[in-house]
């Protein structure tokens, strides 16, 4: 099929809109000069001034810590749900359950957080890295699970039985088969949950206590002033590592699809 | 044949392998199975035949442990199952959709039960290599399941369960997606298999051919409940309804008045001003019964005059002939505007044949070469 | 036993985390304002019971909404906000959509996963990009300024202007991405046939692509639209104070006025706000499933 004018076009500007603040941003943050519109000369000095604000870093790592234990206790959860949804037949309450899934997809941040916070302070929680991993915990864990969900929905429920009836375990069963098949939705719920811990501002805002402050905190904070070189600086080695992440998912899928390729030919 | 000699259905003493007492299954109020009672035993090969949606998967899956029956008990070697999880009962199923493990190549699919029972490497090794060679699959033993064909996945899903060598083997249509040829020659595999390793076969299928090939017993479902169970020349010959008569092959059935004409003799008045025709029956009938007979179109005879020493004989006349090689089959308009079907080997060559459409024939047939039925 | 715990655990941190903290919102949102720790009354004590407790709740916060207008106000300009937001990201994602379900098969893959990837970056800082573009000295400016389309600055950030760009940057891969879906599935043959029957080119794109990509259409606007009422960051950082959102107001009622009463009842109203996109959604994605099976 041969692209009319159009649609090259719109394909061209729609990219262009996509893309270009994103690379003017990572270009600025070469920029020697202070005022971050006006371009100066080539520097790094800006990436040696971040990394050596020790309040960066510090906000990195509980960030981090935070995103790695969340999304990992989200993705159990999450993968927990979507079985009880999509296997677990009949129980008292699913409608509720199943709402309580969906719900916090659609549920403004500013709202979950609000709730969250009063449901700490009601119960008397010191309010610090705990209370934003039990928060992203929650909201993320619903991502994890439809993510999940609908791969098992789309998953024959005759091989679980078959493995059943070849003489596994209901574990077996679980670990063997049902667990390979949707390895890839689970991985992909674990990304997703821990993106979405490390960009969230609003939940953790709320949830948050004086002694764990988050990047994305901390970004809001500096910008809310105003644009300023060690945030390019940051943005742009955020953007290198999830750039770097997505190339490298692409090439191990493609790598996994050439061996699976060649072990068909091999057999010839 | 062995079938000949192999009955234990007639022997009151058979202790048999599985029993279903009274089984009942129902999805919510649908109701799958009702109130099923059946015996089969051991080194049987038991075929069962119904339409789409009568419930054999569902009879199955009760035997392989996936479904719980609503009411009713089985028994496998006089223990009742129904409590016992599917991992642990020694029945292994082939399933209809083949349930092959996408992440796994055809060689693990089939190691994956013997590895369940931690069977040593080396015997492991040469049962999938046994098992791979019964089924032709020795040069797709590396491929994953999405890289072969439809047939091809279908021989992984035998050997996959046959590699257990279990007590009870359930095969839910596992020829369905054959060729013919590959068909006859997995069928006469399965007869082998099962004289080799003694395995008790159930299985289910849409071809009726197949399951009078291969069948012990054959059992006909209709709507949950069982019709007939009996051995294929059984059920072709003296099926016990209309139903079976129907499904089974190529049949005419006939409905008239019955009248008893002296010891397991009756007449059929079956249309006005025609002479009744004679059938013999065991079953009793009372005088004027609605009764339908069934004859098969071999058992028809087509005659240019009417055969003197004739039971019953018809006059017709030729409506069609579709040809099939080995034998044609005419389609003769009888008194009333109905159709009856008689065929005939084609032992001479077509042009010899010797009659064409609109010529007028009799029918006639003898007095035991139908089955009398009530319903 | 296996079962219960696979339903069970799962289903109690939602509970504790999901249900009972919105019911706590729902509670204070009847309560009072207190200079007291926590600041809001009546707290609930056994002592008292449930009676005593129960008679001190009232709607006074409710009421208390509709007499102020910066509530309201906030409602409907969010309201406004987010459907013009949702129409510009129309505009602009369904001509992208379309281009990309035209493209060549071996483009495809790659063209989604430029569209996917903004997701995974992220979203503060994708806001934040814009900050320097649009400021008064920003990229814009000066390119406009220099190629002397403009004699003056424009002013665009801490304005409406901004946030609506803000909202359609962001969100634009929700709104392509079910267009796409749609559009993929569509066959190229139906508007050769419709061309066949006389239609020409710009006919047959409005009686059949689009009709057909209708459900497309109609889940992405969802997509956009729901969460752009409550959004916070794109007004606090693009909008200045002159653009009120809900979000942004419930916030400053929680942190800067430490009302919590109130904020709890802006959050309750906004819920109950949500309620009616999300259904006609839910029932737009059933029908959907049920034309697919
Ligand atoms: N889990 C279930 N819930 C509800 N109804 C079911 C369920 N499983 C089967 N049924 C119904 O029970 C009936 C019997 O189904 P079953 O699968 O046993 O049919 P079958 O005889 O194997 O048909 P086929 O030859 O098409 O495979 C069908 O009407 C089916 O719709
Ligand atoms: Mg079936």
């Amino acid at each position: 099929m041969r692209l009319s004018w159009f649609n090259i076009t719109s394909l061209t500007l729609g990219f262009a809109f996509l893309y270009l603040p994103m690379i003017i941003l990572v270009i600025y943050s070469f920029n020697e000069s202070r005022l971050v519109t006006v371009w100066t000369g080539f520097s790094t000095k800006w990436y040696g001034e971040l990394l050596s604000n020790q309040a960066f870093l510090d906000a990195a790592w509980v960030t981090l810590k935070v995103a790695v234990f969340s999304s990992t206790l989200a993705t159990v959860l999450g993968t927990l749900a979507a079985y009880a949804l999509v296997r677990g037949a009949r129980f008292p309450g699913r409608t509720l359950f199943s709402g309580m899934i969906y719900a916090p997809l659609v549920m403004p941040e500013v709202i979950t957080g609000l709730s969250l916070l009063l449901l700490f302070i009601g119960i008397g929680l010191d309010r610090g890295v705990l209370t934003i991993v039990l928060a992203h915990t929650t909201f993320a864990m619903c991502y994890v699970s439809v993510v999940v969900s609908s791969r098992l929905v789309s998953f024959d429920q005759s091989l679980e039985e078959a493995a059943l009836d070849l003489g596994c375990s209901p574990w077996d069963a679980f670990r063997l088969v049902t667990l390979p098949i949707i390895a890839p939705a689970v991985i992909s719920g674990w990304l997703l949950a821990f993106t979405l811990s490390l960009d969230d501002l609003v939940i953790a805002s709320f949830t948050t206590g004086p002694s764990a402050t988050t990047l994305p905190i901390k970004i809001f904070s500096a910008v809310r002033l105003g644009v300023s070189p060690e945030i390019n600086a940051l943005s742009t080695l955020m953007i290198a590592v999830v750039t770097l992440g997505v190339i490298i998912a692409s090439l191990i899928s493609k790598r996994n699809f050439v061996r699976e390729q060649q072990g068909v030919a091999g057999r010839h | 044949m062995p079938e000949c000699a192999f009955a234990p259905w007639t022997d009151p003493g058979a202790e048999p392998l599985i029993r279903f007492r009274n089984v009942t299954k129902r999805f919510g109020d649908f109701t799958a199975v009702r109130d099923l009672t059946l015996d089969i035993y051991e080194h049987e090969f038991f075929a069962l035949l119904g339409p789409s949606g009568c419930g054999k998967t569902t009879m199955m899956r009760m035997l392989a442990g996936f479904e719980t029956p609503s009411s009713g008990h089985i028994e496998l070697a006089g223990q009742n199952i129904v409590p016992v999880p599917p991992n642990k009962r020694a029945v292994n199923m082939m399933f209809q959709s083949y349930a092959l493990f996408p992440h796994l190549n055809v060689w693990d699919n089939i190691a994956f039960g013997l590895k369940r029972d931690g069977m040593p490497k080396d015997a492991l090794r040469e049962r999938v290599a046994e098992m791979l060679k019964l089924t032709h699959l020795e040069r797709f033993a590396r491929r994953k399941p999405h890289q072969i064909s439809g047939g091809q996945r279908q021989r992984v899903a035998l050997a996959r369960s046959l590699a257990k060598a279990p007590k009870l083997l359930l095969l839910d249509e596992p020829m369905g997606a054959l060729d013919k040829k590959l068909r006859q020659e997995t069928q006469f595999e399965l007869m082998d298999i099962q004289e080799k390793t003694g395995t008790t076969f159930v299985i289910v299928t849409h071809d009726q051919e197949e399951a009078m090939t291969v069948a012990s017993r054959v059992a006909v479902m209709d709507e949950g409940e069982l019709i007939q169970v009996a051995t294929p020349s059984a059920i072709y010959e003296a099926p016990n309804c209309v139903y079976v008569a129907d499904f089974i092959g190529d049949v005419n059935i006939i409905e008239g008045a019955a009248h008893r004409a002296g010891e397991d003799r009756y007449t059929v008045h079956w249309a006005d001003g025609q002479a009744p025709l004679m059938a013999a029956s065991d079953k009793a009938f009372s005088p004027a019964q609605n009764a339908f007979l069934a004859i098969r179109p071999e058992k028809v005879l087509v005659t240019a005059e009417r055969p003197a020493d004739a039971v019953n004989a018809i006059q017709g006349r030729i409506h069609d002939i579709a040809y099939l090689g080995n034998i044609s089959t005419y389609h003769v308009e009888v008194a009333g505007g109905r159709m009856l079907k008689a065929q005939t080997a084609n032992t001479r060559r077509i042009e010899n044949r010797g009659f064409t459409w609109e010529n007028r024939v009799w029918l006639s047939w003898d007095s035991t070469a139908g089955v009398l039925l009530e319903r | 036993m296996r079962r219960v715990f696979i339903i069970a655990v799962p289903y109690l941190w939602l509970l504790a985390l999901f249900l009972i903290p919105f019911a706590i919102v729902l509670k204070i949102s009847l309560s009072d304002v207190a200079m007291a720790r926590p600041p809001y009354l009546p707290q609930f004590s056994w002592e008292a019971g449930w009676g005593a407790f129960l008679s001190q709740l009232d709607f006074e916060n409710f009421t208390f909404l509709t007499t102020d207008d910066l509530y309201w106000k906030a409602y409907l300009s969010s309201l406004q906000i987010a459907a013009t937001s949702t129409l510009l990201t129309l505009l602009i994602g369904y001509p992208i959509a379309y281009a990309m379900a035209r493209a060549p098969d071996e483009w495809r893959a790659t063209l989604m996963m430029l569209v996917i990837l903004p997701f995974w970056t992220s979203f503060l800082i994708r806001v934040y990009s814009w900050m320097g573009i649009l400021s008064q000295e920003g990229y814009l400016n000066q390119l406009l300024l220099g190629l002397g389309v403009i004699s003056e600055p424009l002013i665009i950030l801490n304005t409406k202007v901004a946030v609506y760009i803000g909202i359609v940057y962001t969100y634009i891969p929700f709104m392509i991405l079910p267009i796409y879906a749609a559009l993929h599935r569509l066959d190229s043959s139906l508007i050769e046939a419709a061309e066949d029957l006389g239609c020409s080119r710009a006919k047959a794109f409005w009686l059949i692509t689009v009709p057909l990509s209708r459900n497309g259409i109609i889940a992405g606007c969802f997509l956009v639209f729901i969460p752009t009422l409550g959004e916070f960051v794109i007004p606090s950082l693009l909008g200045g104070s002159g653009t009120l959102m809900i979000g942004k107001v419930l916030w400053e009622e929680f942190f800067n006025n430490r009302d919590w009463p109130v904020a709890s009842a802006v959050a309750v109203v906004l819920v109950l706000i949500l309620i009616i996109p999300i259904v006609l959604f839910q029932q737009n994605q059933q029908k959907q499933n049920e034309a697919q099976s």
